[in-house]
């Protein structure tokens, strides 16, 4: 996408029919860290990558609790999710109160869809450069939600967004058509290994990823990391234990690997510090 | 109800709205409903009048209503009150069916909203003057619970609203129990309905049965309860008190 004269403001057409700003905010998303969704008839699990803004601090949070039964996972700029995951807990709390009963996850997308459209034709505002995962529980089962900075916004069986989610999303295009059916712990082995994906060959830590689960018996809640790190010890244990025998050679191959690492964070410096 | 106060200065008259219109009583008003849960679901009984003050004026009027596909409404005190209650309900069911995403409030979500309304407009000095009683069934569970004019609510296996809560709960705290049958509900609360027709004056003899099972809602015709008044002491009722009545 280049620039040209119609991306100034958002409430500008091109003579092709595309409103550019719109399509810059979603390709803001795409620049965020990778965050991944899956369902299945009873459970829906959100995970993501753990991406801090330096070796010093501490790793943002991408995913939030909105209610018991929803959840949401955000990707682009982290201000915008942080403001948008408060209106959703706002939304949902008030129709606790007014109902005493949970807000069917349906119904608050369609309301968040409709505050990232009102965004899009309005000539003081600017879209929000977030896109979101909603995961939650309805009369009908689970649901999987992809609301997008446009004001669109999609149901799937599973989903993956931010840098390097192609890689996640070919992985699950494979797998999918067995989620509806899983049981809670393969929906859950499924994501963390979807998130391996997008490392893209660095080694799968249970530190390096956050993963969250919210079923029909089962308020969202977070795994801690020792759940988390048994789960890849099902897949990964083959390449741990290698690394460990061979460690006296392995040290200098383990410095080109923390290289590669390094590399791949300051080839992400084109990215704003906004966005995570 | 406007209370205009107009002030005598001398120079002109100014008339001053002292208070905002807030109800102060009731006019037209409804006497009791009994309700109960059974085994399929819910009944409800009422008798069709509508009293203005101790004149038993109108004889014909539904104070029992569907509400959505899963609920009963049934409302005793003032009649217009209820018609402006079932215009929110109307409102609120109408925006649900609009959704159309296989979501419905069910009456524990109308319960529930419904306690929120009467509980505002008393915060605001300005009740519906109403006890509301909601029963219905969604997936299976009855819901039955009651809301009152100053926003107390609360959910129950029977229930009723003003002399009811006298004459009838105690018929249904003895002879209530789980599972009820059709019939059985039925004579349960028309034994209910027959002491409120007895010594409750402002009862007519003309009364509905309302059921609501996961099926939908059925209102009966109204109809009569058969009543006694050859009680030998009935015929000569001053006896023991010349002179009285």
């Amino acid at each position: 996408m280049f620039r040209n004269q119609y991306d100034t403001d958002v409430t500008t057409w091109s003579p092709t029919g595309r409103l550019f700003q719109v399509e810059y905010a979603m390709e803001a998303v795409k620049q965020g860290s990778a965050a991944i969704g899956l369902r299945s008839r009873s459970h829906v699990v959100l995970a993501c990558v753990n991406k801090a803004q330096s070796e010093l601090s501490s790793h943002q949070r991408k995913i939030f609790k909105v209610d018991d039964h929803i959840g949401v996972a955000i990707a682009g700029l982290t201000a915008d999710g942080r403001v948008l995951s408060r209106y959703m807990r706002s939304e949902s709390i008030n129709h606790s109160f007014t109902y005493e009963s949970p807000l069917p996850v349906g119904r608050l997308v369609v309301h968040l869809a409709d505050k990232a459209q009102v965004c899009t034709q309005r000539s003081w505002k600017r879209p929000y450069g977030v896109g979101l995962l909603v995961g939650g529980l309805d009369e009908s089962g689970a649901h999987l939600y992809y609301n997008c900075p446009s004001g669109n916004y999609f149901e799937y069986q599973a989903f993956a967004i931010g840098s390097r989610s192609q890689a996640a999303k070919t992985y699950l295009e494979r797998r999918f058509e067995s989620f509806q059916e899983s049981s809670r712990e393969d929906l859950i082995k499924d994501a963390i290994m979807a998130i391996r994906e997008t490392l893209q060959g660095e080694t799968l830590k249970s530190s390096l990823c956050t993963v969250s689960v919210l079923g029909v018996d089962e308020a969202f809640h977070f795994l801690d990391q020792e759940s988390i790190q048994k789960v890849i010890d099902t897949f990964e244990k083959v390449p741990e234990e290698e690394e460990d025998a061979g460690e006296g050679e392995a040290e200098p191959e383990a410095a080109p690997a923390a290289g590669t690492g390094e590399q791949g964070g300051s080839g992400d410096q084109d990215v704003a510090p906004m966005e995570i | 109800m406007t209370f205009t106060v107009p002030i005598d200065n001398g120079d002109s008259v100014k008339i001053a709205e002292e208070e905002s219109q807030r109800t102060l009583y009731p006019y037209v008003t409804g006497t009791s409903i009994v309700a109960i849960k059974y085994k399929d679901g819910v009944l409800m009984a009422s008798d069709m009048g509508g009293s203005y003050g101790s004149t038993l004026r109108y004889k014909n009027i539904e104070r029992v209503k569907a509400i959505g596909k899963h609920s009963l409404l049934g409302a005793s005190g003032e009649i217009s009150d209820f018609q402006e209650i079932l215009r929110y309900l109307d409102e609120l069911t109408l925006n649900d069916n609009m959704w159309d995403d296989g979501n419905s409030l069910g009456p524990k979500e109308i319960h529930n909203y419904l306690t929120r309304v009467m509980y505002n407009r008393r915060n605001k000095f300005d009740p519906l003057w109403n006890t509301l009683v909601l029963g219905g069934v969604k997936n299976g569970k009855s819901y039955l619970g009651m809301v009152s004019m100053i926003g107390v609510s609360f959910e129950d296996d029977h229930v009723a609203t003003g002399f009811g809560n006298h004459l009838a709960r105690p018929i249904l705290r003895d002879e209530w129990h789980a599972d009820l049958s059709f019939e059985d509900g039925v004579k349960l609360l028309e034994k209910c309905m027959r002491v409120l027709l007895y010594r409750d004056r402002s009862a007519i003899n003309k009364l509905q049965i309302a059921k609501i099972t996961e099926e939908g809602v059925t209102v009966s015709q109204p109809y009569s309860l058969k009543t006694f008044w050859e009680f030998s002491s009935f015929h000569n009722p001053t006896a023991g008190a010349e002179g009285s009545w």
